[in-house]
């Protein structure tokens, strides 16, 4: 039981690689979700197209192909990544194809009228998008975000199988020392739940706080 | 980075096994979530609190951890208390249990859609409650779902890739040991890409044509 601390430990370090990961990921994500899902409701059939192939490719094939091909493969052509930086990519590009959808249907939410209100106030293309449609479009989108958060979380154990020190493999670790199995899993699988707890509280009271004083401006 | 199509001719018939219990592990664990799926939505209706709590408890559970760690956890932990599966049968389980709980929330919905008025009439022609599920709410909630379980199904089919990691043969377990038999890592990640990526474009096809078919409620 006293070693057991020091292997508590030890799986406490992969807890702190797992919420760089997520948080990592998350960014990228959030970035390629907004640009990809801009780029869908764009008026260039070019950036739609551009936007439409990103957002199918990364849909159609699993994010453990696609960082096992980032990995293994793109050492090949010249571009060698650290099992974190292809981590981060492969998550990042991976959730924020699935949340670029969330971005394109929060858009097209917004009612008709937003739109004509934006015209009559001679706003701008950029402008009223930028004042007055994304605000709105936030609020629609933030649950769902929180979803695709949950998502990337749970899809960051699978870069312990390139060798990544996250939960999952610290957790393999401690199996392949001790030979005791239950307690190195469970603490894992009640720790992944903890934190994917504090995702989805978070998100709560973020959509609490920005839905302040839009009352009755929703409907 | 060079493409060698022969290399391609000659691993594909060790990659074609690979898909045989890809798409074997793919069926079994479609039809276990479907019938788990089932259970957990009727179970979280029980009259009996505490079942319909400790259910409901356990789904979020499942639904907030890994895949990943929940198949290391049915592929080494249970194995302790006397239960031994083979890989393909500890996969099967994992999928089936993790996708479950999330056509668990697909029948949720299809049977909270069957009006009001069908449950009255049921009761007004007498049917016991076995009679009443099997011919009056199910035939009817079933159909509508049938789009949104197809969706979870081919996720399912995407995440097939990890059970690689429980020494399943599946594709991309083929496709590693080719690849690090003859160190040549291009061809064979490639191909289970496209794989996948093919596979999943078709699916979107199938799924417009089960919306198109199914997805429409008539009242």
């Amino acid at each position: 039981m006293t070693q057991w601390s020091g292997y508590l430990g030890l799986i406490l370090q992969g807890a702190i690689v797992t919420i760089e990961l997520t948080l990592m990921g998350s960014v990228l994500a959030l970035i390629m979700a907004f640009l990809a899902g801009m780029g869908r409701v764009s008026r260039f059939v070019i950036l739609r197209a551009i936007a439409t192939v990103y957002i199918e490719f990364f849909r159609g094939t699993s994010i453990f192909v696609q960082l096992f091909w980032a990995y293994f493969v793109l050492p090949f052509a010249g571009l060698s990544l650290t099992p974190l930086q292809a981590g981060v990519l492969a998550l990042g590009l991976n959730v924020g194809a699935y949340a670029a959808e969330v971005v394109r249907g929060a858009i097209l939410s917004v009612g008709r009228e937003q739109y004509e209100a934006c015209t009559a106030l001679n706003l701008g293309r950029w402008q009223g998008m930028r004042h007055v449609i994304l605000p709105q479009a936030l609020l629609v989108m933030l649950p769902t975000f929180g979803n695709n958060a949950i998502e990337l979380l749970k899809a960051t154990s699978v870069v312990s199988l390139i060798s990544l020190a996250d939960l999952t493999f610290q957790a393999q670790v401690v199996r392949s020392q001790t030979g005791s199995t239950l307690m190195p899993f469970v603490s894992v699988l009640v720790i992944y739940f903890a934190l994917a707890l504090i995702i989805s509280w978070g998100v709560r009271t973020l959509e609490r706080r920005m839905a302040r004083g839009l009352d009755g401006v929703r409907v | 980075m060079d493409w060698d199509w022969n290399f391609v001719w000659e691993i594909m018939p060790t990659l074609i096994q690979g898909v045989k219990i890809t798409i074997l592990a793919t069926v079994l664990g479609s039809i276990l979530a479907a019938i788990v799926g089932l259970g957990i939505a009727l179970a979280r209706r029980s009259e009996n609190r505490f079942v319909a709590r400790g259910v409901g408890w356990f789904a979020e559970f499942i639904r907030g951890t890994p895949l990943l760690v929940q198949l290391y956890f049915i592929f080494y932990v249970l194995p302790d208390i006397g239960i031994l599966l083979p890989p393909l049968v500890a996969g099967v389980i994992g999928l089936g249990l993790h996708y479950g709980t999330y056509t668990a929330e697909v029948y949720r919905a299809g049977i909270d859609n069957v009006p009001r008025g069908q449950w009255e009439a049921a009761k007004a022609c007498n049917l016991n409650g076995r009679h009443t599920w099997t011919h009056i709410i199910l035939p009817q909630a079933i159909p509508p779902m049938i789009p949104a379980l197809a969706n979870y199904f081919i996720a399912m089919f995407k995440e097939t890739p990890l059970l690689s990691a429980i020494t399943v043969l599946e594709l991309m377990n083929q496709a590693k040991s080719v690849a690090n038999t003859y160190y040549r890592y291009i061809e064979p990640m490639t191909l289970v890409g496209a794989f996948f990526l093919v596979i999943s474009l078709c699916s979107v096809v199938l799924l417009r044509w089960l919306e198109h078919r199914y997805g429409r409620i008539e009242r």
